[in-house]
Formats: structure tokens, sequence, C-alpha cells
């Protein structure tokens, strides 16, 4: 159809910019019709490099296609779709232009040929996120977007002297796998990283992500994170590395989850131990393992869609965001229950639905290639995944205790969104075949085993038993938890503070002083002379030597 | 307990006391009893199946008898209660960032 190769992401963008320069009637129109005409033109490019032009004096590859890099724009588009019909109602028009530019910086990086391409939809994409972080509209979401889009201008800047490093020491800005060996490497494999949400610097997520709009989490909880998984296949498969950094992920997100109490926090907290799944995957590096990364990726923007739609659907229709206010709402949404229900299941990997024929293969190349801790951490943090987010998301939101709340369904759009999306999670665990056609390498993988069933049901239903077990265990305090994002949001400013605070009173002693000291040299100073030559003292004593002497004398004539 | 208050008075006010929704059925004691019993029959009938679908894991640990049952149990436990000590530590209340750095102190010297 295009005589000419449109990238994909313009199309987003152009879309986006109309929908904010359209009459409101249009709007819904083109917001709608813009993923899918970007996933028709997505599905259109051809394998290999496609269109180059010349940026500052290099020829950059800005589409080039494969069946990973289409993959993962195909289900950006679908997201985006998902995440305007979610939303189109809704949100105001700069946050659904915000969300579609957003959604574009992720599809351009996926057909990026080369770094600079790369780098520069990744910077689109950290502005626009970081304004549909601020749509959330409140004080603490204007504060959370700052921090946000800090944290991601700093990984911005890395991953640019990364970039610009290789450029001048190998002068090609290729993307290709690349070994961590030098200054350059490292740089990019931070940068990537830090927007993988990898440790230290996992906590920008689960801060940003829950103060966005009730639409806008749905879109944030898609692209930035699983980009970065993308740019991590293509870049450094098969760094043993990543097995670690992705294990902590893992860990790290099922802890946090634990001790959550906001129901968006706890789902940001499970998005970092998903995309610890996506990482480990990456390290082990075979070519199941890179399936399993681009399928679990795949799967998982579904489900954790679906469930950032679920509850956002009920952050909109009761303005409450803590699960200690939550409960019972099974009773007048059971549509959002059963969505968020069928969510909280694909992403625990339940069989017949997408979790499972995803996340197995991941485990599977562990235990393939004779890692056998590995293996067993991966299988103890399925059974976590069901505990922190399978169960207790849709637990302490819908049932537990009555809180009185009844409100009634989300707006229509909200609900197709979400029906479409749990039909997707379930269409993909039945018919797996529809998405390992899609995979990168050759899948053979079989996820429906007898023993597998039965071992993943057994898994399951006992971390179950543990979490009905422990409930006491569980009670939601209204806390927060701290992280390392401690470090900026109270330790710098307090050493700051502490260091103005102690210069404060180092200015306020040295003044002290001064005056002391000055008043002690002045008075010395103008008394000093006086002792030395009319000091009264000196004078009496004289006066009683003289009047000694004159007695001596008087004594001396009268004798 | 303050939360539960809250809901309490928010249960009187939006709605009458004696409204009996028909979902409520659910949080009965005897359905409850009655879940947990199915539960527990479901959850025996996983373990049962293993004599009958011999179970190929990668680890020969994997291979005993209701090993997954009792992993996913235990790893489970661990995970809550290393939470739950953790929480002691890194809990602080919602409104902690909010106030910013405690510098009450300061006040008396400048």
């Amino acid at each position: 159809m295009f005589e000419f190769v449109m990238p994909p992401a313009v199309i987003m963008i152009i879309g986006a910019l109309l929908v904010a320069v359209s009459r409101p009637a249009l709007r819904p129109l083109i917001a709608l019709a813009t993923p899918l005409i970007t996933l028709y033109a997505i599905w259109q490019i051809p394998d290999g490099v496609q269109l180059t032009a010349m940026f500052l004096g290099y020829e950059v590859q800005v589409v080039e296609s494969s069946p990973l890099r289409r993959l993962f724009a195909t289900v950006f588009a679908i997201m985006a779709f998902g995440g305007v019909l979610f939303a189109f109602r809704q949100s105001k028009w700069w946050e659904l232009t915000a969300a579609m530019i957003y959604a574009a910086g992720a599809i351009g990086v996926s057909f990026a040929g080369d770094l600079i391409v790369m780098f520069l939809f990744w910077e689109l994409m950290a502005l626009f996120s970081t304004v549909v972080v601020w749509c959330g509209g409140s004080e603490s979401a204007r504060r959370a977007g700052i921090r946000y889009a800090i944290i991601h201008l700093l990984g911005g800047i890395i991953l640019k002297i990364g970039i610009e490093g290789l450029i001048v020491h190998t002068g090609s800005p290729e993307i290709r796998a690349l070994a961590l060996n030098n200054f350059d490497t490292w740089m990019i494999f931070i940068g990537v990283l830090i927007n993988a949400a990898a440790p230290p610097i996992s906590a920008w997520l689960a801060d940003a992500y829950p103060e966005s709009s009730p639409m806008g989490g749905v879109f944030l909880s898609a692209f930035t994170t699983k980009t970065a998984i993308l740019s991590l296949i293509l870049l450094f498969p098969g760094q043993p590395l990543l097995i670690w950094i992705g294990l902590w992920m893992i860990f790290y997100g099922i802890i946090f989850a634990l001790l959550e109490n906001d129901m968006r926090r706890i789902l940001s907290y499970s998005i970092v131990n998903q995309v610890g799944f996506m990482v480990v995957a990456v390290g082990i590096g075979t070519e199941l393992a890179l399936n399993g990364a681009a399928a679990h990726a795949f799967t998982h923007i579904i489900y954790k869609a679906l469930l950032f739609m679920s509850a956002g659907a009920v952050l909109y229709q009761t303005g409450r965001r803590k699960c200690s206010e939550l409960g019972g709402l099974y009773r007048t949404m059971p549509l959002t229950m059963i969505c968020g229900v069928i969510g909280a299941l694909s992403i625990s990997a339940f069989p017949l639905t997408s979790g499972f024929i995803s996340k197995s293969m991941i485990s599977s190349a562990a235990g393939g290639q004779e890692l056998m801790l590995v293996w067993y951490l991966l299988v103890a943090a399925s059974a976590g995944v069901f505990l922190h987010a399978g169960i207790k998301f849709p637990w302490f939101v819908f049932f537990q205790k009555d809180s009185g709340l009844r409100p009634p369904e989300p707006p229509w759009n909200m609900r197709i969104a979400m029906i479409l999306f749990a039909a997707a999670c379930i269409v993909l665990g039945v018919f797996p075949g529809l998405l390992y056609s899609l995979l990168p390498f050759d899948a053979s993988y079989v996820p429906y085993t007898a023993d597998h069933v039965v071992t993943q049901l057994q898994l399951l239903l006992f971390a179950g038993l543990a979490f009905f077990v422990l409930l006491p265990l569980m009670k939601r305090t209204d806390t927060v938890s701290l992280d390392f994002d401690w470090i900026y949001r109270r330790g710098l400013p307090g050493l700051l503070r502490g260091v103005e605070k102690s210069l404060i009173s180092a200015q306020h002693l040295i003044g002290t002083s001064v005056r002391v000291v000055g008043r002690h040299l002045n008075a010395w100073i103008t008394e000093k002379p006086y002792q030395l030559f009319s000091s009264r003292s000196p004078m009496g004593q004289t006066a009683i030597w003289m009047a000694v002497l004159l007695a001596f004398v008087i004594i001396l004539a009268i004798v | 307990m303050i939360s539960d208050n809250q809901a309490a008075d928010k249960q009187a006010s939006e709605k009458p006391a004696s409204d009996n929704h028909a979902g409520d059925w659910l949080v009965r004691p005897a359905t409850i009893r009655r879940l947990w019993w199915l539960f527990g029959i479901i959850l025996a009938g996983t373990v049962a199946a293993q004599f009958f679908i011999p179970v190929h894991a990668y680890f020969a640990l994997a291979e005993m008898f209701g090993f997954n049952a009792a992993y996913g149990f235990l790893t489970c436990v661990a995970m809550v209660v290393f939470a739950k000590v953790l929480g002691w530590v890194l809990k602080r209340p919602a409104d902690y960032y909010e106030h910013g750095p405690d510098f009450s102190a300061e006040s008396d010297d400048v």
C-alpha cells in the first residue's frame, strides 16, 4: 500500500497531534484509528533495513525490521489501542496525545536500526511519559513526575555518553550484540537498565506510576520497561550478569509488593518482578530463553494493562487507592472483578492463561542450561507472584472485609477495553501457537504437558494456601516502604539541609568568636598601654615604697 | 481499627443497614467453610494427581512426590515472614514523604 516505508512511529505521532488539534467530536475516531493504522503499517514492513536518513553527518537507520522487533511493535500498538479505548472518554486530550506519543516512542525504539535513532525515540518516551505522570493532576503527581523525569533524563545522559563513546571508538552506531568490556558498553548497559527498573534504581517505577490518572497508569505500565527488554535482547543477549540482576528484581518486586498498601503500587512492584523474569531470560541467552523473554514481554503487557485497567476502574469509580480503604467491591463491580481476576491468574501463570505459555519458557530455559539455583529461585518466584499479585490484589480490592463502598461498574468504554484484554489473556493461553508463530526463533516449545500442568497447579494452589493461612500477617497498614528513593527524597535533602545547618552554626560560631576575641583584643589594646605607663597598681606600690622610704629617712633623721 | 470504623460509618450513611445484597452469600461463615473444604479437596487432588502422572523435572529433588506443593507453600511462608520482618525496618507512615525532612531542632538555632 505504501510506496515508501512510512515509519510506524511517525504515523502514531501524526495521529497523536491530530487528536490534539481536532474537534472534540472527531477525537475518539482519530485516537482509536491511529493505533490500528500503525499496527497495519507495522505488518507492512519487510525484514531488514528499510529506511535510512542523514542525521548529524551519520546515515541513520530509521526503520529496521525483524520478527523480534515486529513482535514488540505489534504489542505496543495493541496496547496503545487498548489504552486509548480505556481512556478516550475520560482522559483530557493532552493526556491522550501524550500517551500516544509515548507509545510512538516505544514503537520507534522497536524499529530503530541504530543507537542514534534509538536514543531519539528513547528520550521522546521519557518526555511524554513524564507528561502522562503529570496528568495525574495532584501535587504528589507533580512531584513524582519531576523525580521520574530527573531519573530518566539522567539515564538518557548515561546512555548517550555510552553511545557517543561507542561511535567514536568503533565508528558504527549500529545496534548489535555488545560485550561488557569497556566504559562505553557499560554506560549503554546502565542506561538501558535504568529504564528496565533494575537495581538499585528500581524505585522510580513504583514512585511515579501510582500517581498517574486511572487511565494514565494503563499506558505507563506497558512501554518503558518493555522497550528496555527489547534493547537488552538486541544489545546484551546472554550477558550472565543479567541473570542476577533479574533475580534481584524478581524478589524485590515480590517483597515490596507484599509490604504495600496502594493497589496500583502493588501492581507497579509486580511490573519490576515480571520484568525481572525477562531480564533473567535475556541473561540466559539461549534461543528458548530469548523466545521466552519476548513472549513474556508480549503477554505481560496485555495482562498487566488489564490489571491496571481493573485497578484504574476501581480508582475511577471510588477515588480510593489504598487496600486498607477498599474491599468487598465484587458485589457491585463483578465485571471489573472478573477481568481483574483473569489478569491476576495470567500474571500468576495459571494453565489456560497467557502467563503460563510464556513464563514457563523462561524456567525451562534455566533448567535446560543446568542452572540449578536459578531454576529453583524462578520456581519459588512463580509461587511468590501468585502470592503478591495473583491473590493479594484481587483479594484486598474486591473481597476481604466489606468497605461499605457500592460503586457501579465503570463506563462502557472501560468495560469493553477490559473485556477485550481479558479475552486476549485467555485466547493466548488456550492457543499458544498464535504467539509462538511470532517469536524470533523457531519455537518447538510445548507448554501443555500433563506433568507441567500438575506441578504448576500444585505450586500455585499451595502458594494460595500459604496466603490464606498467613492472612493475619498480611494485615494492611497505611504505610509506605522505604526504598532507594529515600536517598534522593530524604537522605540527600537531609544531608544538604544538615550541611546548610552546620554551615549556619559555623557562621554563628565564627561570628561569635570573632566578636569575643575582638572585644578582648580591643580591651587589651586600649588597656595595655595604660597598664604599662600609668596603671594604678604600680603607682600605689610606688607610693607605698615612697612612704616606707620617707618613714625610713624620718627615722634616720630622728635617730 | 480506624478504617473499620470509617467503613462502618460509610456503610451506615450510604446504605441502609437492612440492605441485603445478593452478593453477601459469599461472606457467610457457612459459605466460607464450604469454600475451605472445596479448596482442600482441590489441593489434595493436585497432589494425588501425581500418582497417575509421573513428573519429569530438570533436577532430582523436584521430581519428588509433592515437591511443588511443599516448595510452593514453604517458599511463600518464607517470603511473607521475610517481608514482615523487613517491614519493621522499612515501613513508615503513609504521609512520611509529605512533610519533608524533620529539622525541628533547626528553628532553635536560627
